[in-house]
């Protein structure tokens, strides 16, 4: 039987026992973060200290497993040189790359670390092949991953067009907005994922239980009501339900996961080097839930690509987890370019 | 958790409920502070993460069981409450099951979150900080499979 080259799973670990799952559970690459606003996951509680960072690099490298480091936020004003140590203790720390958006880090990684592979990060919002080519160019950087909202025909134009290898999300909570110029996070709340770390930082939210129903709010503003049989999402503004033209209902985004598991064959023609499974902020759990189906779903159709069929228990498995109990395709199928 | 063991989604009866709301609360409240005051002394609960809990009152209400347990932390030792905080910091209210599936990492708290399975009233900074503060927790692996006993003849 042919046996077909499929794309790579990156795994998220936001704590050393997610990352010990996702390796457990098949992952090519666990992505991790530092403590602080130098990544797009700063929860309180949350991610690496030095010690953690040391054994689970050690854990995952031991197993032939790569550690990629996410110091995906912006550098912010006056205090350049927290990120910039972000790079070098990585560097120091041994990971495999690291995962920038921001472009004078990326000046900075590839002049003063000029062995260490850069990742685009989804938050630099590379969305063409000439972006892709200039983060090539001018920073070296050897990976992209692209954002939410390419059809599968774009990310094959991407492809096509460019020797950087691109990564595309294959499962988790969406974020749709042109990663990394979302302003709804900042207008509610002044923070929003590219400064302070965080999109709707949990200090603005707040969960009110009535008779029946439960209110999300953030910063005071109601972003959405559940009644008691209603699936929840995470409370950001993009996933609130907003009158419109006098009707009240979803705006902007459903809450619902991302999963590509139906269109993994075409993924993996078109030549995606890496899929990304979202998620620092879950736990081991989730963790291992995700990695497990996605491996299993990866190995058959590495095995036999021909007869690759979606098994009922991995989508069963993954619609679980999902953000609102429910997935989408999300911008791979939709028929706008 | 081992796939020998799963803890399955249950719902204890109502009566359950009526009867456990009339029971004293304190000794689950006391055993519960007992079980974090333990798992501190182990290094299991990261220092740094505890620290932020200091002052803070906690309720965890289990609704099928009309059992509540409630909390503090103070002076670095995890104290029950007598009484019922009317304002607590931060209370987290679920099923038995639910709480059971969350102890064993067979859950993942935002899924019983999205499920409606589990609630958080209160500074959601704070929990979030707690969830993954319980997330950091090295648990011992266990054996995977199911040790029995031996029996000589
Ligand atoms: S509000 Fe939604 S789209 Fe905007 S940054 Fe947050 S998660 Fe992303």
């Amino acid at each position: 039987m042919p046996h077909r080259a499929v794309p790579q799973l990156i795994c998220p670990a936001g704590s050393l026992p997610a990352l010990k799952a996702a390796v457990d559970h098949g992952a090519d690459a666990v992505y991790i973060g530092y403590r602080d606003d130098t990544n797009a996951r700063n929860f309180a509680g949350l991610n690496f200290d030095q010690k953690a960072m040391v054994a689970g690099i050690r854990y995952a490298q031991s197993r032939q497993r790569k550690v990629l480091m996410a110091i995906n936020t912006f550098a912010q004003p006056g205090r350049a040189a927290a990120w910039q140590r972000a790079v070098d203790g990585a560097a120091d720390l041994g990971v495999d790359a690291v995962i920038l958006a921001d472009i004078g880090l990326l000046d900075y990684a590839s002049r003063r670390h000029p062995t260490l592979r850069l990742h685009l990060s989804v938050q630099g919002s590379a969305t063409s092949y000439e972006a892709v080519n200039f983060a090539h160019r001018e920073f070296g950087v050897q990976r992209a991953v692209l954002p939410r909202v390419l059809t599968l025909a774009q990310v094959e134009t991407v492809i096509r067009n460019t020797p950087v290898e691109i990564e595309v999300f294959g499962f988790g909570s969406l974020c749709v907005m042109n990663e990394g110029r979302c302003w709804l996070s900042s207008y509610a709340t002044g923070e929003s994922p590219n400064t302070v770390g965080a999109c709707s930082p949990a200090k603005y939210v707040k969960w009110e239980k009535s008779p029946g129903a439960m209110s999300t709010r953030l910063n005071g503003i109601l972003i959405d009501r559940f009644g008691d049989d209603e699936a929840a999402g995470y409370p950001t503004l993009c996933k609130g339900r907003f009158e419109v033209g006098g009707e009240t209902y979803y705006a902007l985004e459903e809450p619902a996961s991302l999963n590509v598991l139906e269109v993994l064959p075409e993924i993996a023609a078109i030549g995606v080097a890496a899929i990304k499974v979202e998620g620092r902020q879950r736990s081991p759990t989730y963790v291992a839930q995700v990695t497990r189906s996605l491996r299993a779903a990866l190995d058959a159709l590495a095995s036999d690509a021909q007869h690759f069929q979606v098994k009922a228990a991995w989508q069963a498995e993954l619609a679980r987890v999902s953000e609102g109990s429910q997935v989408t395709l999300g911008a791979y199928n939709r028929p706008w370019r | 958790m081992s796939e020998f063991f799963s803890i399955p989604r249950f719902k204890l009866p109502r009566l359950v409920a009526a009867v456990g709301a009339k029971l004293p609360q304190w000794p689950h409240s006391l055993a519960l502070a007992t079980a974090l005051n333990a798992a501190a002394r182990a290094g299991l609960l990261p220092a740094d993460s505890v620290a932020m809990l200091e002052g803070r009152t906690f309720v965890v209400d289990v609704l099928d069981a009309g059992a509540h347990a409630s909390f503090t932390y103070r002076g670095g030792v995890f104290r029950p409450l007598w009484q019922l905080p009317q304002d607590p910091d931060l209370s987290f209210s679920a099923r038995l099951s639910a709480f059971l599936q969350l102890l064993a990492r067979q859950e993942d708290p935002d899924t019983l979150f999205f499920n409606r399975e589990l609630t958080i009233v209160g500074d959601t900074e704070l929990g979030l900080l707690i969830k993954n503060m319980l997330d950091a927790v090295e648990l011992p692996r266990l054996p995977q499979r199911p040790t029995l006993p031996i029996f000589r003849h």
